[in-house]
């Protein structure tokens, strides 16, 4: 006979964004200002340590057809491959205060692009401190018609032994799936950009992690 | 000991990874609800990868008050031109908090509406009711040391939209929620209790329990209420719990 309970809460129910996500989160693109700081799809201030990059692409729906009204945000190691958080106590790798690590945007009205200007992040150890995981930008991605925030990860093009050894990619069974989440990197106006499309369905269906 | 380790203490211990507790797919709806059309493009047919937490996942960001604009938490206040906004004034407030009941603290709050009339200030939003020159429709707050939040706004009127012919959408107020990791990142919606269009709308039905609709529906708070001034409304937000504040103050080491 059970006598005693478990009382764990369970998580509050996601609702999706919203057509109108962009008031609340980014309210310049929604046509005013509100706020006299405004978080941005900006991450480096100009002491940020690291190579500048853009990471940019577009989110697109079964039809093919752009995300328009996407909200994207992302969540990075700096240049050394530290978390600017507490838990992260990788003591070996120096500290960047200058970078949060974090950013939002949305999709362009129009083309549905996605613009972020941040550093090539740095390889972070492994789940518990085992083996090293690639460098990579953890994704999150909510929209209407998203039911519950998306989360993926972009790897570097260029980081092909790196990638090759990545705990999580590895974890991929269809190895075909793999090249869903590496951004390309392109040189364009003297910048280093990776473009980084994400499909929601489809054949080239983004890899979607269960965090 | 001279170059050994004496690992047989610290095998005694209980690790305490610090990781968030599973999430729930049963408590939310599904990527690919029917009744909301939307869905059908836009949910990802495969199954979803998962991962057991590393670094990636239980950190995220963090913000701080300096942040923050004093009028951010006060949407009656914050895009107020030469009077206040027209609507119902209420207050919403409630706790944050984790699976373990626990407040989260001093975690970013966001959240945005339609005004009084059900029109959103934004470039995409051509319902025919009235914009509120005095009404902006966004705020944000940062929780207290025990996850309280609290904020001033006017209550927000239902729309139609086009799902069906005219869906309407009952009054609601949409939340962001950040917590302590980026595993732990939440979107959803509040919605006030007695609301006829709640059971109508096909949002809230695609959540899959009657406990996980109502948890939505936030509560009328007679004694919250400003007398002759201000009504209020209760709602608490349950973000994923972790494994790490059960053991947190028990354990060494970790």
């Amino acid at each position: 006979m059970k006598t005693q309970h478990l009382h764990y809460l369970p998580e509050t129910p996601s609702q999706t964004a919203g057509p109108y996500v962009h008031i609340g989160l980014i309210p310049h693109q929604a046509g005013f200002d509100i706020f006299e700081k405004n978080f941005s799809n900006s991450v480096v201030s100009d002491g940020t340590k690291g190579e500048r990059i853009r990471v940019e692409g577009r989110v697109i729906d079964g039809a093919g057809t752009p995300v328009r009204d996407v909200l994207v945000e992302i969540w990075q190691a700096n240049a050394a491959g530290r978390y600017n958080h507490p838990l992260d106590r990788q003591e070996d790798k120096a500290a960047d205060p200058t970078f949060r690590g974090w950013g939002r945007t949305g999709g362009d009205f129009q083309t549905g692009i996605y613009t972020f200007e941040t550093i090539k992040p740095g390889a972070v150890a492994g789940r518990a401190g085992r083996g090293v995981m690639a460098p990579h930008i953890n994704f999150w991605i909510v929209a209407r018609g998203i039911n519950i925030g998306l989360n993926t990860r972009m790897y570097f093009s260029d980081e092909t032994d790196a990638n090759a050894r990545d705990p999580v990619l590895r974890m991929i069974e269809h190895e075909d799936r793999r090249s869903t989440l590496i951004g390309q990197r392109s040189a364009r106006d003297g910048a280093t950009v990776y473009t980084f499309d994400i499909y929601l369905q489809g054949e080239r269906e983004t890899v979607f992690f269960d965090v | 000991m001279d170059g050994q380790k004496d690992f047989r203490i610290r095998d005694r211990q209980i690790p305490a990874q610090p990781e968030f507790v599973a999430r729930d797919r049963s408590v939310h709806p599904p990527a690919y609800t029917p009744e909301y059309k939307t869905t059908y493009l836009r949910s990802p047919q495969r199954a979803l990868l998962s991962l057991q937490n590393s670094l990636s996942e239980i950190t995220g960001p963090l913000f701080g008050h300096g942040e923050l604009g004093p009028l951010d938490n006060d949407l009656i206040l914050n895009y107020a031109k030469d009077q206040e906004p027209v609507g119902p004034r209420i207050i919403v407030h409630g706790h944050v908090l984790d699976g373990d009941g626990k407040g989260v603290p001093h975690t970013l709050v966001e959240f945005w509406q339609a005004n009084a009339g059900g029109r959103y200030r934004h470039k995409n939003d051509s319902y025919v009711a009235a914009i509120d020159p005095n009404f902006g429709g966004c705020g944000r707050t940062i929780t207290d040391e025990n996850g309280y939040y609290y904020f001033r706004t006017i209550r927000p009127g239902p729309y139609p939209w086009r799902n069906f012919a005219s869906s309407w959408r009952p009054a609601h107020i949409h939340f962001s929620l950040f917590g302590s990791g980026f595993a732990q990142r939440l979107i959803t919606q509040l919605y006030f209790e007695g609301d006829p269009l709640i059971p109508l709308d096909p949002m809230i039905r695609g959540i899959p329990s009657e406990r996980g609709r109502e948890s939505l529906v936030a509560l009328l708070d007679m004694n919250a209420q400003v007398q002759l001034d201000t009504l209020a409304y209760r709602w608490n937000i349950v973000l994923r719990g972790s494994r790490q504040t059960l053991f947190e103050n028990k354990l060494q080491g970790n």
